[in-house]
């Protein structure tokens, strides 16, 4: 029990984390990759023609994925923040602040899918109906934590400010996910949920799930590729980035 | 330790005072909040008067008819328990159909018709291939789609 929780922390560390980092990022391309082609080949080719929408709602292969991906990130982010917050680890600020671009990118790719979507079945690019807006309040609070953060040069702070703001928004995720419940919208209730067996056919399913695991395989190796450079950064002053950075010159 | 625990409660309490502040306010705002009224109510007089507001529901079967103009439109809209005629000139989605969700913006005239200056289409969560959906429908289709309906099927499993 003790030695586990030894290991656990060991990680914790920004000087071990750096080299298991590296070595698991290709891992995470590679399927990024594998995921996202299988996904796309059940999506393009292998999934039916939609009933009410024809081809048109093909859309959500990507739609479904960032969006999943954009309320997950921002938990996640927030998570880790909370846990700088509260335990002050050097990592924790790290990881938030190296998942937020990609978190905001879901958030921009989400609206934008939306935005395409929507013209032709609804009629409109936008309404300001709760599903949309508290979607839009979330790429603004990326964008807000993002800001906050930049705008503080003493890291520490910044990782403090921008936990504050991150918590605070946690809020919104709940908002955003039951907004088609609690509400009338024009968005349409959830398809897939816990609660209740997916209304979609099963290879629409397969293709959107696939392609959900490509996006979560990319934002992992995407964050840990942003996280190394944190913390190349922030400890540039240290004895290890310097041996780190040393001996890449040699290797070269 | 004790700082760490102080902090950890500190950030619990605040979460948890921030979610009931959230939810009082949403509570609050609960008629601002929703994107539509149905017809009942709007039939109850929940709906703003003499403002434009927007009306939710299905477009009944067989009630879209054009008027003598012949670019004006009128069709039911109806939550199954009231009816409420709609009058729009204008562009249509493709999604809207008898039958299927629609929302509409407008204001509700003197005599009842809703007078409506935009039309949306609203569609459901369902997605499935046409031949699902078309099993209830006519012969007709399905015969001619009778030979790409095998061939999905073997494919698909259906809900």
């Amino acid at each position: 029990m003790s030695n586990k929780l030894i290991n656990w922390f060991r990680f914790a560390s920004p000087q071990a984390f750096y080299p298991l980092a590296g070595r698991m990022i290709p891992w995470f391309w590679a399927l990024a990759a594998v995921f996202g082609i299988a996904g796309l080949y059940v999506g393009f080719l292998v999934a039916p023609t939609d009933a009410q929408q024809g081809e048109g709602y093909r859309i959500i292969f990507l739609h479904v994925p960032a969006s999943w991906m954009s309320m997950f990130i921002y938990l996640v982010m927030a998570f880790w923040a909370g846990l700088g917050l509260a335990f002050n680890f050097r990592l924790s600020g790290m990881m938030a602040t190296a998942l937020a671009p990609t978190g905001a990118l879901f958030t921009f790719l989400s609206l934008w899918t939306g935005a395409l979507w929507g013209k032709p079945m609804w009629g409109t690019w936008w309404v300001w109906d709760a599903r949309l807006t508290s979607e839009l309040i979330l790429l603004f609070l990326y964008v807000g934590f993002i800001a906050l953060q930049s705008a503080i040069d003493d890291p520490r702070r910044a990782d403090k400010a921008g936990a504050i703001l991150a918590l605070v928004g946690v809020v919104n995720i709940p908002i955003i996910y039951f907004s088609v419940k609690w509400w009338n919208t024009l968005h349409q209730g959830s398809s897939v949920s816990l609660t209740k067996s997916p209304s979609m056919a099963m290879t629409m399913l397969l293709g959107m799930l696939l392609c959900a695991l490509a996006c979560w395989m990319y934002a992992i190796a995407v964050a840990l590729m942003r996280v190394r450079t944190i913390m190349l950064e922030r400890e540039r002053h240290t004895e290890w980035v310097r041996e780190e950075l040393g001996m890449k010159a040699k290797e070269q | 330790m004790k700082t760490r625990h102080k902090r950890i409660a500190l950030i619990i309490g605040g979460l948890a005072v921030l979610g009931l502040v959230v939810a009082l306010v949403l509570n609050a705002f609960q008629s601002n909040l929703v994107f539509f009224f149905s017809p009942t109510q709007v039939a109850a007089g929940e709906a703003p008067k003499g403002k434009s507001f927007r009306i939710g529901g299905l477009v009944k079967e067989g009630t879209i008819k054009r008027e003598a103009d012949g670019v004006t439109l009128r069709f039911v809209m109806t939550d199954t328990e009231q009816d409420m005629i709609v009058a729009y000139k204008g562009i249509l989605p493709d999604l809207f159909k008898e039958g299927k969700g629609a929302v509409a913006q407008g204001k509700l005239g003197e005599d009842g018709v809703f007078v409506a200056t935009e039309v949306l289409a609203k569609h459901d969560e369902n997605y499935m291939p046409p031949e699902a959906t078309k099993a209830l429908g006519d012969a007709q289709q399905r015969a001619a789609a009778n030979k790409a309906a095998v061939e999905a099927t073997s494919k698909t499993v259906k809900q």
